[in-house]
């Protein structure tokens, strides 16, 4: 058992009860919901005749089912126009603030709520999407749930969870040169597994991490789920504190921020808290990574081979068979030179600002190769706005790239962002998944936003050191 | 309105279908385009709906094949369910008709709303799970029990024993998987520690 840790403090501090099913209640501070997940819970809640407990921990945007190119409305999805006013007519009768395309505040659920300051350390949140584990950067407690879940917590402002193992993830040294928090999380799934961290959470620690901005700990923290934790944290520090200073929440109120501080300092783990379990991860020897197959686990250094199914055990092997197969990848060689049809960058995993400047350090002054379609999907319209300012939304387009509006896109193939047919596409996104992208032959390369750029401009697999690297 | 009553799942009996393969995630379970909707109505005809078709045509798959027509035990590997966090998931196979997976394991939220929905999620170790897909290939027609309670899954002449989380055994043994119902009775104490927490100001 865990004792001392954030995640113990965190926990302690919104248990309610337990439950006569063995299971805590927990009280929620952020309930974050968007248009996929939560109108059959509202409906649930109006079937029972209750109320939202608490709206005004609860806050709304619409992400998923948004276009990205014309947000016009009635949008010309008539499934998504639908979705949509469901949504606008759930918050409006339950009184809980809409992140809206029209207040220029709307964008991916996992981007708003830390610009917007609702994501705070030591607080529980929740959302109906597994990358809520993306809050975790702040030190929060930020997990995925289901949507009888969610209407759990619309109808009483609290979750009911088991409380999970702790296991510390040290990531040692100085990441080298071009590679990213992305790689560093790609990393500690495939060593981990995409199973490893059923059961646990993850705290997030080391040199490596410590040195990151928020925005590489939020990708970190985002992709937890894929590694199978549901929730995986940072502990929060100055950078986390300086983050915290600029947001709508704090940056006219700094004696609401003063208060808050002493608690958001109690939450940190302690040094001598100890942990189910801790690994070591030498963050020195991480290259750029990307992935060979059709999980997230299934990655390797830009400069590795493809790995060989017949060293597998039973059930990798089979798993790596049909991923290769799928893929058309040949073990023993890299991913170098894997040719790409598609260059996506986006995604509540990568589509903060420091990721489109990185991207577009890649492309200035380069052309997106004639065989490939390349679009920058930024993560909310505030980071579209700050892109904007720095004149980046002039150099994608300069090189070819489509300069798109806010939303999930072609993460998840939702809105009508999505891979035709057999297309290969490098993404910054988090699923390689057969079929995630919105088609089912359609071939998914996971990697950091400056592969994507590296990718898009050489049409294939590119090891972006040897275009240059970006400062991060 | 009161909550409405809430059953016990001490068991299911039913036949059989195999789900061969780790890692198969929700978006393979459900494919993302089924979600647009604003109700999980009719989702059981979508059921790895990609694996299932092609365009029209109907491929290879046990949810295709009718000797496992009417099967409400679902026998998968390992990693069951992982990816997105969807409930129109398990919600599309419990439409289907599954009433209970055996698995060697399941992904975490995955596990969480096959317990809101009262679908227990058993799991079995790795070649008890290859056995039991084996047997159902053998004997489409043939019942297995899932005991909730006594933490087995029988079937033929075998009794194998299976891992039920806690919090979901108690739950579905003692019907009380309604955490609304749970939770609300609740509600001073929530209020406790709502008040007791620095960030909460209430009004």
């Amino acid at each position: 058992m865990s004792e001392g840790t954030l995640y113990d403090k965190v926990w302690d501090a919104h248990r309610v009860t337990e439950l006569p099913t063995g299971q805590d209640q927990l009280f929620v501070g952020l309930h974050l919901i968007h248009e996929v997940t939560s109108p059959q819970a509202f409906g649930m809640l109006e079937e029972r005749g209750f109320d939202v407990a608490y709206p005004e921990r609860t806050h709304a945007t619409v992400d998923h089912i948004v276009p990205t190119a014309d947000q016009s409305r009635p949008f010309r999805d008539e499934q998504a126009e639908r979705m949509m006013r469901e949504l606008e007519e759930n918050v409006r009768e339950a009184g809980i603030e809409f992140s809206h395309p029209g207040t220029g505040d709307q964008g991916i659920v996992h981007v708003i709520g830390p610009e917007q300051g609702l994501t705070q350390p030591g607080m529980t949140i929740v959302c109906g999407d597994s990358h809520t584990s993306t809050h975790g950067a702040f030190g929060a407690l930020a997990f995925g749930i289901g949507t009888s879940q969610i209407r759990d917590v619309l109808a009483t402002g609290c979750v009911a969870m088991e409380k999970k193992r702790v296991r510390k993830i040290d990531v040692t040294g100085e990441l080298g040169e071009g590679v990213t928090a992305k790689d560093v999380v790609l990393t500690i799934i495939r060593e981990l597994g995409t199973d490893g961290g059923v059961g646990h959470v993850y705290e997030y620690a080391g040199e490596a991490i410590e040195a990151m901005g928020m925005e590489g700990r939020m990708s970190i923290c985002n992709m937890s789920i894929e590694g199978g934790a549901r929730a995986g944290y940072v502990n929060p520090d100055e950078t986390t504190y300086d983050w915290l200073r600029e947001t709508d929440a704090f940056r006219e109120e700094p004696e609401r921020f003063e208060e808050r501080q002493p608690y958001w300092e109690s939450v940190r783990s302690e040094p001598d808290a100890s942990y189910d379990d801790v690994v070591e991860i030498d963050g020195s020897a991480i290259e750029p990574t990307v992935t060979w197959g059709t999980t997230p686990g299934q990655g390797i250094g830009i400069t590795e081979p493809v790995p060989d199914p017949a060293a597998m055990d039973d059930g990798e092997r089979e798993v790596a068979e049909r991923a290769q197969t799928h893929m058309r990848v040949t073990p023993g060689e890299t991913m170098q030179g894997y040719e790409i049809d598609v260059a996506f960058l986006g995604s509540c995993t990568n589509a903060r600002l420091p990721d489109l400047r990185a991207a577009a350090e890649i492309a200035r002054g380069r052309e997106v190769h004639p065989d490939v379609r390349a679009m920058v999907v930024p993560g909310s319209q505030r980071v579209k706005a700050a892109a904007e300012r720095e004149g980046l939304d002039e150099v994608f387009e300069q090189a070819g790239f489509e300069w798109r509006g806010a939303g999930c896109s072609m993460c998840l193939g939702m809105n009508e962002d999505q891979l035709v047919g057999d297309e290969a596409c490098a993404s910054s996104s988090n699923r390689n998944f057969v079929g995630r992208q919105g088609s089912k032959q359609g071939r998914t390369v996971l990697m950091s936003p400056e592969m994507v750029a590296a990718a898009a401009v050489t049409g294939a697999v590119t090891d972006v050191r040897e275009l240059g690297v970006p400062a991060r | 309105m009161s909550a409405p009553e809430v059953p016990r799942v001490e068991r299911v009996s039913g036949t059989g279908i195999p789900v061969r393969g780790n890692d198969i995630d929700t978006d393979q379970i459900i494919p993302a385009r089924y979600l647009k909707a604003v109700t999980f109505e009719g989702l059981g005809q979508f059921a790895f709906f990609d694996q299932r078709f092609d365009g029209d045509t109907p491929l290879e798959h046990p949810f295709n094949d009718e000797r496992f027509e009417g099967a409400s035990v679902l026998a998968v590997n390992a990693n069951f369910g992982c990816g997105s966090s969807r409930e129109h998931a398990p919600q599309s196979l419990l439409r289907w008709g599954i009433d209970a997976i055996v698995g060697e394991s399941f992904a975490e939220i995955f596990a969480g709303n096959c317990l809101g929905l009262g679908i227990p999620a058993v799991t079995v170790d790795r070649d008890q799970a290859v056995a039991l897909q084996e047997w159902i290939d053998d004997h489409p027609d043939g019942e297995i029990t899932v005991d909730v309670a006594a933490e087995t899954v029988s079937y033929g002449d075998r009794e194998v024993e299976a891992t039920v989380d806690d919090a979901q055994r108690r739950a579905l043994v003692e019907g009380e998987w309604d955490t609304t119902a749970l939770m609300r009775a609740n509600q001073n104490a929530v209020e406790d520690v709502a008040r007791s927490l620095p960030y909460v100001d209430l009004a």
